[in-house]
């Protein structure tokens, strides 16, 4: 279907946009807010400060999440850190600056105005989450401490040893654990939604199966709001927890939301490089350790020397050498790219030569290594579990990993997607990274947005509608439940022999050679092809076994997977499309003669919105063309 | 590695459960244990058996989704690791491993090796907060909180949630669990206003849903992977102490007051 895509920002200056909006926007009365009511599906930092806020305003909210508790949302895992522009250290950091790097390291791909109101709120964050408790680290005069991550010349990461996501989401699950208690929030745990509910144009509920019973269930609301994360499992391996899934994302598409700039994705620089073939997930390794660590490959190629016995001068620290500005902190798609460039021209470390060494050697020698334990302990203790290596003595070996995506549900200022009364909150939309995130800033989006924005933005949608006016007997409801048990019939039919893990890993391998950190139009149109003939031999030949009205974990894996080979699709054609570099997005036609993206202003200045076309036969371009008129539109230069 | 696995089947919760044997071979010592289980469920498929159910999602230690007990140890014989983080190098060629679901009254077990641990939100939900609304926050550098303070907060906030602590406990408490959360605010001065009421209904919700008292066994802190201290329990113990004597005169003084 054609979109018409109204982004809804305000006028104004950048600066007084969010001001001026929250000013004009309408309001529903305290008495009023019980009589509406609110679903949040996914429950990590985005989902769960939003349920915890719509709880607080007297909403009636009811919160899903696939997990058996709301705290195991993988906003856990993150380790490094959360941006705020305090300028706690007096280094020159500002709301502006904060604004200017995220759009910069974004590649200039995304909005102004989002991108500004998220650098605006980033301080309401850090005191939000030290009032409930949330133990960042502190110097000894008691205030908070700093450090830097990529793409910033500031210290403006806040963090809690290298476990912020978990001291956060602790915070944001304290906060609904409180509303739940009161009753203004009902927690659904292990509930995944499958499909949604649409009404006379309208997002009025979603249908859920519950994981642990196999019962289907319909909710209706007034307003449902996804906040379900990203898409990184579409390769198989990546530093995904192995839950993470496109379902409610792909399904909104489905119903006609528009998805913007698929192709997206953020591959992390420091992930322990795979190991074998059973391989299930790929582990990360803090981007803060790149404040102390220093990365580097043997000049020589094909170098099977012991790291310490390769001496200095026959060393090349390439980030330093390339990036002298930035060294080892550039962003996150320069540093992966620099990486695969070395490893492809034979200079790669460890059993697969797919891998560069990270060393803390001269961090211990001048910090001591008590400094750098207290830093980084946790990290250090996790990669020597799982590689068998102590890196306190032998420099780490690290390699890219897919770890975010940056696409996703296209939404307007107000977060709501093109299906009015259907929201997306962090991950899960595209709103403010551009082409590339900056390392310590999802944390900070998924939180600005469940904190201050939906609170306020879905009070103005809510205004304008009635009240409960979909009964759970309307036929739209009974329509969304017959595709749910079809879909679920169909896949516990199958009468193939492998496991749908099996598919998953080949689609996998496929968006990762040629969707991931290099593509080009052949190997994307090879992709496609590749992608439509395995996804028959998904439905022809996997087998799930078991029943619907019971804990089925393959039949749980079959819907994720279905979901994502429709998807990879979709990205492989939105790769194509983009006939330039950006960000993470490396088409190998595009290249400067020093292998840099080479963006192009003129043609693909815009945020790429794809929907389902009506006769179900691909997919629709519509174009938001972007502007820029507070950071200047300019060659992305970190050196 | 060619491995001899004992897993705990069951079907669900009321069905008999019991060990099934299967043969594993060329297990890669790289592999983690989880990787380990992904490959007898592929096995299993292909031959159309039903797959083990075990919870797992971040597999990096850290969601606290794991809850198996290996050979008869939560998380299995590594000290501070949890079953997603073991690695198949700490075991040798031949190896007999029996693996079953966490055990304690208040974790029933939904099926294989996959327990229900609601429990432990809704000790959480009695009062494992700081009442405070979002933007009702002063700035945050406002209060200055002692470093070492603030650390030993962190170090009690580290707490993944995942049983292991109560699975390991003769009595099934969930002492180590509740003491973590209130050690971590009573340590700071945001958890001081809610402080006494915050223990008690922590505590009177953690015995109301079955969890056994501590007797000083010590095994929690052995299980438990983020290397939890059970001297939180001796402040929980203190601070429940005092908050019911606090309780108490309370009530009394309103009764002479009338």
């Amino acid at each position: 279907m054609h979109l018409e895509l109204n982004s809804k920002i305000p006028d104004g200056p950048v600066e007084q946009k969010w001001s001026k909006h929250k000013a004009s926007i309408k309001l529903v009365n305290p008495s009023n807010k019980r009589k509406y009511s609110i679903i949040v599906v996914g429950t990590g930092l985005a989902g769960a400060s939003a349920a915890a806020s719509f709880g607080e305003l007297g909403y009636r909210v009811k919160a899903f999440c696939f997990q058996d508790s709301p705290r195991r949302a993988h906003s856990i895992a993150a380790q490094g850190g959360i941006n705020a522009a305090k300028n706690y250290q007096n280094d020159g950091d500002s709301v502006f600056r904060l604004f200017y790097d995220t759009v910069k390291g974004g590649d200039f791909r995304a909005r102004e105005a989002n991108v500004y109101r998220l650098a605006e709120l980033s301080v309401s964050i850090i005191d939000q989450c030290v009032a409930q408790g949330v133990p960042f680290a502190r110097e000894y005069s008691g205030l908070l401490s700093n450090r830097s991550f990529g793409g910033a010349q500031v210290s403006r990461t806040f963090y809690a040893k290298g476990q912020t996501g978990q001291q956060l989401l602790l915070g944001a699950y304290a906060a609904l654990n409180r509303q739940i208690h009161s009753g203004a929030v009902q927690m659904n745990p292990h509930t995944e939604m499958l499909d949604l509910i649409v009404s006379e144009g309208r997002c009025k509920g979603i249908v859920t199966r519950n994981l642990r019973t196999g019962k289907m269930e319909s909710h209706v609301a007034d307003a449902v709001v996804l906040a379900t994360g990203g898409y990184s499992n579409v390769f198989y391996l990546s530093t995904n927890a192995m839950g993470c899934n496109v379902t409610s994302i792909w399904r909104a598409y489905r119903h006609g939301a528009g998805m913007a700039n698929p192709c997206f994705t953020q591959i992390h620089p420091t992930s322990i490089p795979v190991h074998g073939e059973h391989q299930s997930k790929l582990t990360l390794m803090s981007e803060s350790l790149r404040n102390d660590g220093r990365v580097w490959v043997p000049k020589k190629q094909g170098d099977v020397r012991a790291p310490h016995q390769i001496p200095e001068d026959e060393r090349d620290y390439y980030l330093e050498r390339r990036y002298p500005s930035f060294g080892n902190l550039s962003p996150r798609d320069i540093a992966s790219r620099a990486a695969k460039e070395r490893c492809d021209a034979g200079f790669g470390v460890g059993p697969m030569g797919l891998g560069v060494y990270l060393d803390f050697a001269d961090a211990i020698k001048r910090l001591g290594r008590d400094a750098i334990e207290a830093r980084y302990g946790n990290l250090f203790d996790m990669y020597d579990n799982i590689s068998g290596e102590n890196p306190y003595e032998v420099p780490m070996r690290i390699y890219p990993a897919p770890h975010y995506t940056m696409g996703g549900l296209w939404v307007d200022y107000n977060l709501m997607t093109t299906i009015p009364g259907l929201f997306a909150a962090g991950e899960a939309n595209f709103s403010d990274h551009g082409a590339n995130r900056l390392g310590a800033s999802a944390l900070m989006q998924g939180l600005a947005d469940g904190y201050f924005v939906l609170p306020y933005t879905i009070g103005d949608y809510l205004s304008g509608v009635k009240p409960g006016s979909l009964s759970l007997d309307a036929p739209e409801v009974r329509a969304a439940e017959d595709r749910v048990h079809g879909r679920l019939t169909t896949f516990l039919s199958m009468k193939g022999r492998k496991p749908v893990d099996h598919y998953h890993k080949l689609l996998g391998r496929i968006m990762w050679d040629k969707c991931g950190m290099s593509r080009s139009a052949e190997g994307l149109k090879g992709a496609i092809q590749r992608i439509g003939e395995l996804r028959e031999e998904f439905w022809s030949n996997s087998f799930v076994g078991g029943s619907g009205e019971e804990l089925n974990q393959e039949l749980e894996k079959a819907g994720r997977v279905a979901d994502f080979f429709e998807f990879a699709e979709l990205m492989c054609i939105d790769a194509l499309d983009r006939n330039e570099s950006c960000g993470g997005h490396f088409r190998e036609e595009y290249q400067t003669e020093d292998g840099e993206a080479l963006r192009n202003d003129k043609d693909y200045c815009y945020s790429a919105v794809w929907s389902q076309r009506q006769d179900g036969a691909g997919h629709e371009l519509t174009k938001e063309p972007l502007e820029f008129n507070n950071v200047h539109l300019a060659t992305r230069s970190y050196k | 590695m060619n491995l001899t696995l004992f897993v705990w089947r069951q079907k669900n919760a009321d069905a008999q459960g019991g060990f099934e044997r299967y043969e594993i071979s060329d297990v890669s010592e790289d592999s983690s244990f989880l990787e380990t289980l992904d490959m007898l469920n592929l096995r299993l498929v292909e031959s159309g058996q039903p797959t083990v159910a075990f919870e797992h999602d971040c597999r990096e230690g850290i969601c606290g989704s794991c809850s198996m007990s290996i050979n008869g140890r939560p998380h299995g014989p590594k000290k501070l690791t949890t079953a997603c983080q073991l690695h198949m190098r700490n075991y040798k060629d031949g190896d007999v491993i029996y693996v079953e679901p966490f055990r304690a009254r208040a974790f029933p077990v939904v099926k294989d090796l996959v327990v229900d641990r609601s429990a432990f939100d809704r000790i959480q939900q009695a009062g494992g907060y700081v009442s405070v609304n979002t933007g009702a926050a002063p700035e945050a550098n406002a209060n200055a909180i002692e470093k070492d303070k603030a650390d030993e907060a962190f170090d009690a906030a580290a707490c993944i949630g995942c049983g292991a602590c109560v699975a390991a406990c003769p009595n099934g408490s969930a002492m180590l669990f509740t003491a973590a959360k209130v050690t971590h605010l009573s340590l700071l001065p945001q958890g001081q206003p809610e402080r006494s009421a915050r223990v008690l209904d922590m505590v009177h919700t953690m015995d109301a849903e079955m969890f056994g008292g501590c007797t000083n066994h010590g095994e929690c802190q052995e299980a438990c992977p983020k290397g939890i201290s059970i001297k939180y329990i001796s402040q929980l113990n203190r601070d429940f102490l005092s908050s019911t004597v606090k309780k108490a005169l309370s009530l009394r003084g309103k009764m002479q007051s009338q």
